[in-house]
Formats: C-alpha cells, sequence, structure tokens
C-alpha cells in the first residue's frame, strides 16, 4: 500500500462509474441456449472429455433437477430462467496459444483494459496469471518457469487432459455434486477454470492468479477451480473478477475446491468486482458460489476476499479443519451500495483435535442495499480444545440501507473455546467533519475512513491487490454517504 | 485578517449566536472567555463550516474571502485551523496518512506538487518534537487509544504541520494536567509569528498563563460584551462573570 498516491485515487475516482463495462467485440463459439442432456454431451465433446467427467456431468445434472432453488439467504431476486441460459461460450479459436505473442490482439487490448498487462506482469511482477474469458481459460503465463519446480498451473480443461489423473482423484472431494443446487449446476455444465498442483514440500515463488471475466451476453459462467496443495507446500491464490454492464442478470455459479494436505498452506483471496447493476437495480451478476477448502493435519487455510461487485451476492468460503492443528481464517469486506444484495460469510467445520479458526467479516452497507453476514462455527464432538475467534463488524453509510448478521455456533465438545463480537456503527459525521476540516474532501474522507475500517483485512491481501482493492472500495462507495 | 460582523446562527431553530462583532489580525492572540451557554463553542464551529448551524445573519471575511461561502475542507485549505475540543477517532487510519493527505489537498488546491515523502518525514520529525509527541503516535491509528492529554497534543502537532493562518483553539485546555498544559502551550507559542493569529477559546485564566493574548474577550449570551488588555482575564479570574452581566 506504500506505492499508493492520492493522486491515483484521484484519478479514479472521477472515473466512479463501473469502469469495466465495456464489450469486446470478439467472435464466440457458442452452443444453443438452454439445459438438456445434449447440451451437457456437446459441452463435454467439444472439451474432447473422458467418459468418467460425461458421466460425473450427467449425473450431477439429474441430481440438479430433482433439486430446488434454496430460499433461505436474505436476498430477493427475480429466478433465473435456466433455459434462458447459454452454457457455453467460448472466444473463437484456430490454434492453442502456444505463446503469448499468439494470443489475438483484440484479448489482449481486453485484458489491458482491466488493468491485467500479461506482458508486464510476465516481465515486471512476480504473479502468474490465467485469464478466463466466458468460458474458457485464454491464457496461461509464467508456466515453464512453474513446471521447473513441479508446479502445475493451468486452465481446468488442460488439466482434464494432460493430468486427468489428478483431475479424477480429487474434483468433487470437498464440494460433492450433490452439495447444493448451484453445486450440482455447475457440476453438470462447467467449462473452463483453473487448476492448480504443488508438489510436496515446494514454496510456490509466485502469486498464482485467475481474472474471470463474462463477455458474452445471455451467457452464465460456470467454473471450476481445484488447488490442490501437497504435504508441506505453499501456495497464494489469488482471483479477480468482471463483466460488462448488461441490462439483464447474468449468472455466475461457480465451484472453487481448496485440498491443504498434511502442513500445506494455501492463501486464496478474492478481489470480486463483477457488474453490480446501475443505480436503479437493473441488471448486475447474479454470483452464486459455493467455495469450500479441506485442512489436514497441520494444514492452513486462509480465505480474505473483496466484495464489492454483483447485483446478488451469496457465498460462503469455508473450511473444514479435518485434521488435528488445523487452521482456517476468514476475512472479508463486503460492499454493497444501490441496491446490491450480500448474504456471505464462513462455515468453520472443527473436527480435528486442537483445531483453530478465525473469522473477521467487516460489512459496508450504502444506499439501499443489505448486507448480510452468515457464519456458521460448528465444533464435532472429537474436537478437542478447539479454538474459534469471530468478530463481524458492520458499517453503515445511509439511513436507508441494511445490515445483518446471522452467526451460528454449534458446539458439541465442551473444552472448545468461541468467542463472537459484533459491533454496528454508522459512518460519523464527526469523523466526516473532522478530515474536512483539515482540508480533506469528504470523499477522500470518505474512502480514508472505509480503509481505516477494512485495514484488517486488506492487510491479508498481496500488496498489488491490496493496492486495487483500495481504490475499488473508493469507487464503489462514491458519493454514498446519506 | 478576519472581520466577524454582526453574525447570528442558530441550530434547531434556536438562536446561538446574537449580533457578533470581533476582528483579529496578523500576528496577534485574541482570548475568547465566557460563561457556560454563552456560544464559545458555537463561534468555532460556525467557523469552521459544521452545517449543523444556520447563519442567519452577519458576514465573515477572511482576508479578502467571504468565509461563509466557502465549503468546510476550502476553509481549511485558505488557512484556517480548529483545534478540536473533542478530537475524533478513526480507527486504522495512520496520523502520518491521515496528515500527508491533508497536506497535498491543500497543496493541490494552491497549486502546488504534492509533498515529497522525505520532506515530509523530515517535517514530521521536527514538528512532533515540538509537542513533545511520541513518533510512535505518529504511525499510530489517528486519536484511537491516545490519553486526553496526548490528543491534544496530537492537535497541536496537526497544527504544526498544517501551518494555518488562523488557528481557532477550542478549549484546548480542558482535560489537560500542567505539564501538558505546559507543552500545548509551547507548542502555540512556538508556532507564533507575525503573519499568523490565533483565537484561544477557554474558560479558564489558567491557559492564558502560558499563552499570553493580546486581547481577551468576554463572550455573553451570544455576543462579546466586553474585550480588554490580558489583565481582564485575571479579574475575571477573581471576579466570575455576574458582575459583567449586572452591568449590561
Amino acid at each position: 500500500m506504500a506505492n499508493y498516491t492520492e493522486n491515483e485515487l484521484a484519478q479514479d475516482l472521477q472515473n466512479q462509474e463501473y469502469k469495466f463495462g465495456f464489450v469486446t467485440d470478439i467472435e464466440s463459439e457458442t452452443v444453443p441456449v438452454g439445459l438438456n442432456e445434449e447440451i451437457i454431451r456437446l459441452i463435454s465433446s467439444k472439451k474432447n472429455e473422458p467418459d468418467w467427467l460425461l458421466n460425473y456431468r450427467l449425473k450431477s445434472f439429474a441430481l440438479w433437477k430433482e433439486m430446488t432453488e434454496p430460499e433461505w439467504a436474505h436476498v430477493h431476486y427475480e429466478k433465473p430462467d435456466f433455459q434462458g441460459i447459454t452454457y457455453y461460450s467460448a472466444p473463437k479459436q484456430t490454434k492453442k496459444y502456444e505463446s503469448w505473442d499468439d494470443v489475438d490482439p483484440e484479448l489482449k487490448e481486453t485484458m489491458k483494459k482491466l488493468g491485467i498487462s500479461m506482458e508486464e506482469q510476465q516481465r515486471l511482477t512476480g504473479v502468474a496469471v490465467d485469464f478466463v474469458m466466458d468460458s474458457v481459460s485464454v491464457a496461461t503465463s509464467f508456466k515453464a518457469k512453474l513446471n521447473e519446480l513441479g508446479i502445475i498451473f493451468c486452465s481446468f480443461s488442460d488439466a482434464v487432459q494432460e493430468h486427468p489423473e489428478l483431475v479424477q482423484k480429487y474434483m468433487g472431494t470437498v464440494v460433492p455434486n450433490t452439495d447444493n443446487f448451484y453445486a450440482a449446476l455447475n457440476s453438470a455444465v462447467f467449462t473452463d477454470g483453473s487448476f492448480c498442483y504443488i508438489p510436496k514440500g515446494v514454496r510456490c515463488p509466485m502469486e498464482l492468479s485467475t481474472y474471470f471475466r463474462i463477455n458474452a451476453g445471455g451467457t452464465g459462467q460456470f467454473e471450476r477451480t481445484l488447488v490442490v496443495a501437497d504435504e508441506g507446500s505453499y501456495v497464494s491464490y489469488l482471483e479477480g473478477c468482471t463483466a460488462p454492464q448488461r441490462d439483464e442478470n447474468q449468472l455466475h455459479a461457480a465451484v472453487v475446491e481448496l485440498i491443504a494436505m498434511d502442513d500445506a498452506e494455501i492463501k486464496y483471496s478474492t478481489v470480486q468486482n463483477w457488474y453490480p447493476g446501475d443505480k436503479a437495480g437493473k441488471g448486475g451478476v447474479f454470483n452464486f458460489v459455493t467455495k469450500r477448502g479441506i485442512c489436514h493435519t497441520n494444514a492452513k487455510i486462509s480465505w480474505t476476499q473483496v466484495e464489492t461487485g454483483s447485483a446478488v451476492t451469496w457465498k460462503y468460503p469455508s473450511c473444514i479443519l479435518k485434521g488435528d492443528h488445523s487452521i482456517g481464517e476468514f476475512y472479508s469486506v463486503a460492499v454493497t451500495n444501490n441496491y446490491q444484495q450480500a448474504d456471505t460469510g464462513t462455515k468453520m467445520v472443527h473436527l480435528g483435535k486442537n483445531t483453530k479458526s478465525t473469522i473477521i467479516s467487516k460489512g459496508i452497507s450504502a444506499g439501499k442495499s443489505q448486507n448480510s453476514y452468515r457464519g456458521l462455527v460448528q465444533i464435532h464432538k472429537g474436537a478437542k480444545n478447539a479454538r474459534n475467534f469471530s468478530q463481524c463488524d458492520s458499517l453503515l453509510m445511509t439511513d436507508e440501507c441494511g445490515a445483518h448478521t446471522f452467526p451460528y455456533i454449534e458446539c458439541k465438545n465442551p473444552t472448545a473455546k468461541i468467542e463472537h463480537e459484533a459491533t454496528t456503527s454508522k459512518i460519523g459525521e464527526d469523523q466526516l467533519f473532522y478530515c474536512m476540516q483539515r482540508g480533506i474532501s469528504e470523499e477522500k474522507a470518505i474512502s480514508l475512513i472505509v480503509n481505516g475500517y477494512c485495514k484488517e483485512v486488506l492487510n491479508q491481501l498481496p500488496m498489488e491487490f491490496a493496492v486495487e482493492a483500495q481504490k475499488l472500495l473508493a469507487i464503489s462507495l462514491e458519493g454514498s454517504v446519506g | 485578517m478576519i472581520k466577524i460582523e454582526n453574525l447570528h446562527a442558530s441550530i434547531n431553530g434556536k438562536e446561538i449566536l446574537k449580533g457578533l462583532n470581533l476582528t483579529v489580525n496578523a500576528g496577534e492572540v485574541h482570548a475568547i472567555m465566557g460563561p457556560n451557554g454563552a456560544g464559545k463553542s458555537t463561534l468555532a464551529s460556525v467557523l469552521a463550516g459544521r452545517e449543523d448551524y444556520e447563519i442567519t445573519a452577519g458576514s465573515v471575511t477572511f482576508f479578502d474571502k467571504d468565509l461563509l461561502e466557502l465549503s468546510t475542507e476550502d476553509r481549511a485549505r485558505e488557512g484556517l485551523f480548529l483545534a478540536f475540543q473533542y478530537p475524533v477517532e478513526i480507527p486504522g487510519v495512520s496520523n502520518v496518512n491521515f496528515l500527508r493527505t491533508a497536506i497535498n489537498e491543500k497543496r493541490a488546491y494552491h497549486g502546488q506538487e504534492p509533498i515529497s515523502a522525505k520532506d515530509f518525514m523530515a517535517m514530521v520529525r521536527e514538528k512532533s518534537a515540538l509537542v513533545e509527541l511520541d513518533s510512535k503516535l505518529s504511525t499510530r491509528s489517528v486519536n484511537e487509544g491516545f490519553s486526553g492529554g496526548e490528543k491534544k497534543r496530537n492537535e497541536i502537532f496537526q497544527m504544526a504541520m498544517l501551518e494555518p493562518k488562523l488557528s481557532v483553539l477550542d478549549e484546548t485546555d480542558s482535560g489537560l494536567d500542567i505539564d501538558a498544559l505546559r507543552i500545548v502551550s509551547h507548542g502555540v507559542n512556538a508556532l507564533k509569528t507575525a503573519e499568523n493569529a490565533s483565537i484561544v477559546i477557554t474558560h479558564y485564566q489558567r491557559l492564558l498563563d502560558y499563552i499570553v493574548p493580546d486581547v481577551v474577550h468576554v463572550l455573553y449570551d451570544g455576543r462579546i460584551v466586553k474585550s480588554g488588555p490580558k489583565e481582564l482575564a485575571l479579574e475575571l479570574e477573581e471576579r466570575g462573570y455576574d458582575w459583567i452581566k449586572e452591568s449590561l
């Protein structure tokens, strides 16, 4: 955050509208609208998938058809018409990219606009990026360098072709296709995503990053991410998301599975900036995502999320603390403005002895939005000496928004220690006046106060993304005090 | 420097300032004393531009500008500083980040380049020494967990950093022990030049032993009813305000 300058922020503040709302004019290859077995077979054959995967999809589809869409979340929206969605859309490409130079210039331009110049990233920073547009991964950088260490970082489709044994072994083990309505749907129709495997004892030397982008109209995005950290390894992973400005709602239903073997550590950070809809609440992405990780003995999984986008967000990055001495962490900033709705939080399931979890959730509500924290801390019988600390803070910017907290605690072992702290505050007129008396404009004062409020979470992000997240918060809350 | 004429201000329909006149020139220190509820803090808030107050009549000229037409932040950028009676805490925002933002906003307003990190840090070291503010406090969150004395010293530290033309000190002495009072006063005195001025609002003569005013005003019922040399403060300390009320 040291490099962040006030000027940069000022420039961004001037550009306060959703700035990723453009559409890339690129030819796409799509399948017909709607969902049935034929479509699933078509997607599978386009991707040249092995039989076991096709069968997995078909089984998931059958399961999904029997399920009903859950309604318990504190969100209201018009249910998607699942027959009105295109389930596969890929930027047309004649051949596989062998190197960065082969990438379509239009695509390169898109990435540049999104601020992810891969060329620059390749040269300057130690970040390896996988870029997923609509349904497929279009480019992955730093592959060769990672290969030397035995690290596999590629698109999910490539992993299916090149490392089918790993995919088959781990896929669906943390989030089974029976898990929930949207996980089942994803398991049936997922098109791409990222795959990452860190071998035993390897510390991944750079941030791995996937950038998700919905481009084509009327498409849903259903990607899967699978990260496997083998014994004693470490990886830090980041995903970013944007979408064009469209009047209709777009569905994003992803599944993320993390597996941390004994003594491994996974740090997973998300900066989610899907199109939130316009000021009147029209359009925007429905973000219904299932994210879960499993920790074996002595392992650690840390989720950090900065959620500013989407019309409706519904997600709970969770940890299953299976192994003894394992650690789960969840750091979240969720901002809602205008008519956005978010129901987000985490689940910490303590199974092993001496397991520890920390939950820090910062909700910021502005406009007429609704922001809910929903969390579950579950201590099972065998989880001796389990520890949990939860802190849920809500900041209200206006009189018309809402903040809600739904903490669930289930404890079946008397040796557990569970702490829960919660605060709700309204952004202080006194704080704003104090800043303004020092010559700081109202907008900048809000940005300072909000960033200060979120500091504990922003500090968890890798440097480059902390700066980006900081700007994003300022932009999302522009003109929002009332 | 500042000329306040016939100023009337009310809050929630209740008139607090009822025709206040005051002129302060460069190089001067003015003390404003008065009983509770006379309108002392209202005057400070109105000058700084707090929106809760409605100005119903009168004018305030700051240099050649109509102060009441300026926004709160522009008043600050023009060189008006208010040392708060109750400094506000801003969790998670470091004092240095806060001040650097403030200084750069002011510089941008005057068409200047942002201050370099090197110059800024040198300035922080110099000015924090002035009020004996532990350098650790400058990296801590603004006023968060500060003692009462530290908060007041931090106000004077900010004043030193922002180099205002007119400083309004709103009961800066309240809640200070003798040592803190001495340190705060020392800071204020050290910052005094022929180009700047201060309005010191206080309940007690005690502060004026340290910050010696050129003029002492008595504010009563929304107006300045008596002005005099520094000895007036001593007389007030001795005799209270009743004799002034009676003479009206």
